[in-house]
């Protein structure tokens, strides 16, 4: 009843004031919540560089000093010098091989209609959910029938059938917004199929292949459940790192870590240019 | 004759997929299938058909007890990851009023899929254990007066860590989801007079499903079949069905165990791939 004696506008002002309040509310509480998150996903990292710079052998608060030891003593490892050798040799060929794959499936799959179209589409991207343990344990079941020695090879072979899917989904998801008529119009001129493909196509999908190619080489450099069946006698970098968790936490760890942020930031820098999309 | 040519180059563009798809997937999954239903003979195993590993796995405490585990943590990691994810993307898509700040932040969730995985499990032991950086942090500033365990080698060590690592993929399509949704409908809600929390309940949250159930599937699938968080930070008790699965294929030596518990993963992704499917289908807009 009191509400009745008092004019609309009266009651519009401090309504809009409380909504205004509302919203000041809203966002601080907003902006409060990404800062936690964003320290929570990066404290860890941060943690990860400052100890690999700490003079002590234990990795705990507080801080004692500073030292380059433990980068020296990378730098004396032969071991781990093969490690990142046979990754960078792994991730390589498993990248190619992935494009080689990978490509032509994700053309086939946006152009040509075939039977069991939908069932082949879903095996390809199986992968990025399916955990590796599986791709892993099966693919080495395969080896062992056929009676392939293990070796970094049949690691390259397991690695381009689980990276398959990164591939085909950048790449289908590029074609799906490029428009039929490009491709029509050229083979109405007359051009070849593979000459549309070389000229027409693949320009307009270059940035996603090359995305899809970097993707897949950042994962394949740091896979470990694939690896960890299919290896022989030679250790990728993770799996070199992984054997030597099992002997505790060493600052050397750190500072092999420290190093991969690194390169994984100017990775990340360089995909950023490669895969942005010109402007007119 | 053109005809023909397009076929030859149909079946070229299509030939190595295909051979390889063959080859490389369903051939080991046939294979891996065919163990699980064999016999283990010490010290090898025999050709069978009996569903004995599958019985094995529901009745022998020692892998339903895992398989319980592996689904309550994968279940923990997919809700956190959502809690976690879900408000981020959404002040991305409909808070964040800038354009340079709104690319940053994806950036910033997204960039540590790049930044190797091992290292990222690896760094939480080293903060959560007894020697490690939050007890000693803890004792420093006089919260603790000894080192505590309770941080390290359990359920939620694994469920801290599991979640740390699959966040982006919970905001990633969650992210996708949000943005499609037409700003005109949340505002039109408003101006009809309702409130934005039964907006958000009504509106906003229906049209993201798709997206929630995207994310639900990673995390869940990604999670069930890890080994190397149970390895790093889960101690004696905390076993996940893959790092059973590990053991089987070394050191137990019991294939056909192995095989039948790697289909049971393969099938428990199978599943829960048709029902996100189901789930997207259900909550996309009809075409009228």
């Amino acid at each position: 009843m009191v509400m009745a004696l008092t004019t609309p506008a009266d009651k519009a002002a401090p309504k809009a004031r409380r909504g205004m309040m509302q919203r000041y509310a809203a966002d601080t509480a907003f902006m409060t919540f990404v800062a936690i998150l964003m320290a929570f996903l990066y404290i860890p990292i941060w943690v990860l560089i400052v100890f690999s710079f700490n003079d002590s052998r234990s990795l705990t608060w507080p801080l004692t000093g500073f030292t380059l030891e433990w980068y020296e003593k990378l730098w004396n490892n032969s071991q781990l010098q093969d490690a990142i050798g046979n990754s960078f040799y792994v991730a390589s060929c498993a990248t190619v091989l992935t494009l080689l794959v990978g490509v032509p499936a994700a053309l086939a799959l946006h152009r040509v209609n075939f039977p069991g179209k939908k069932v082949f589409r879903r095996l390809v991207v199986l992968p990025i959910t399916l955990p590796g343990v599986v791709t892993g344990i099966s693919m080495l079941n395969l080896f062992r029938v056929l009676g392939f020695n293990l070796s970094l090879e049949t690691v390259i072979l397991g690695h381009a059938t689980a990276l398959l899917a990164v591939v085909v989904t950048q790449v289908s998801a590029r074609l799906e917004r490029l428009p039929k008529s490009l491709e029509e119009a050229s083979a109405d001129l007359g051009a070849p199929p593979l000459h549309t493909f070389l000229h027409v196509t693949l320009p307009n999908i270059r940035s996603a292949v090359i995305g899809a190619g970097l993707l897949s080489f950042v994962l394949s450099f740091d896979e470990i459940p694939v690896t960890f069946f299919l290896t022989g006698r030679d250790n990728t970098l993770p799996m070199y790192i992984y054997s030597t968790m099992r002997r505790g936490v060493t600052p050397e760890i750190n500072a092999v870590g420290t190093l991969i942020v690194l390169f994984s930031l100017i990775l990340i820098i360089g995909a950023v240019i490669a895969t942005r999309e010109r402007k007119k | 004759m053109t005809l023909l040519r397009e076929r030859l180059g149909g079946a070229a563009v299509l030939g190595i997929p295909l051979i390889w798809i063959a080859v490389f997937m369903l051939l080991p999954y046939a294979i891996i299938a065919t163990y699980s239903f064999w016999i283990k003979q010490y010290p090898t195993f025999v050709p069978a058909f009996q569903f004995g590993n599958y019985l094995n796995l529901f009745t022998d405490p020692q892998y339903s007890k895992v398989l319980i585990r592996t689904l309550k943590v994968s279940l923990l990691v997919s809700f956190f990851a959502f809690l976690l994810g879900y408000p981020f993307a959404y002040f991305l898509a409909f808070r964040c009023r800038s354009q340079a700040l709104r690319t940053w932040l994806y950036m910033a969730v997204i960039a540590p899929l790049w930044v190797s995985y091992l290292l990222r499990a690896y760094v939480w032991k080293t903060i959560l254990g007894t020697e490690g950086i939050l007890n000693s942090f803890l004792m420093s500033v006089g919260i603790l007066s000894e080192p505590s365990d309770i941080f390290l080698y359990n359920q939620f060590a694994m469920v801290v860590t599991l979640t740390y690592i699959f966040i982006p993929f919970m905001v990633m399509p969650v992210y996708t989801s949000l943005e499609k949704i037409p700003r005109n409908l949340v505002e039109a809600s408003a101006d009809l007079g309702m409130r934005p929390i039964p907006t958000f309940l009504r509106i906003t949250l229906p049209l993201s499903m798709p997206g929630v159930a995207a994310g639900f599937t990673m995390t869940f699938c990604l999670t069930f079949g890890d080994f190397v968080a149970p390895f790093l930070v889960g101690g004696p008790d905390g076993n996940l069905v893959a790092s059973v699965i590990v053991t089987q294929f070394g050191t137990a030596l019991n294939w056909p165990m192995g095989s039948a518990l790697a289909i049971f993963v393969l099938v428990i992704v199978l599943a829960v791939l048709s029902l996100s499917d189901r789930v997207e289908r259900a909550f996309s807009p009809k075409e009228a």
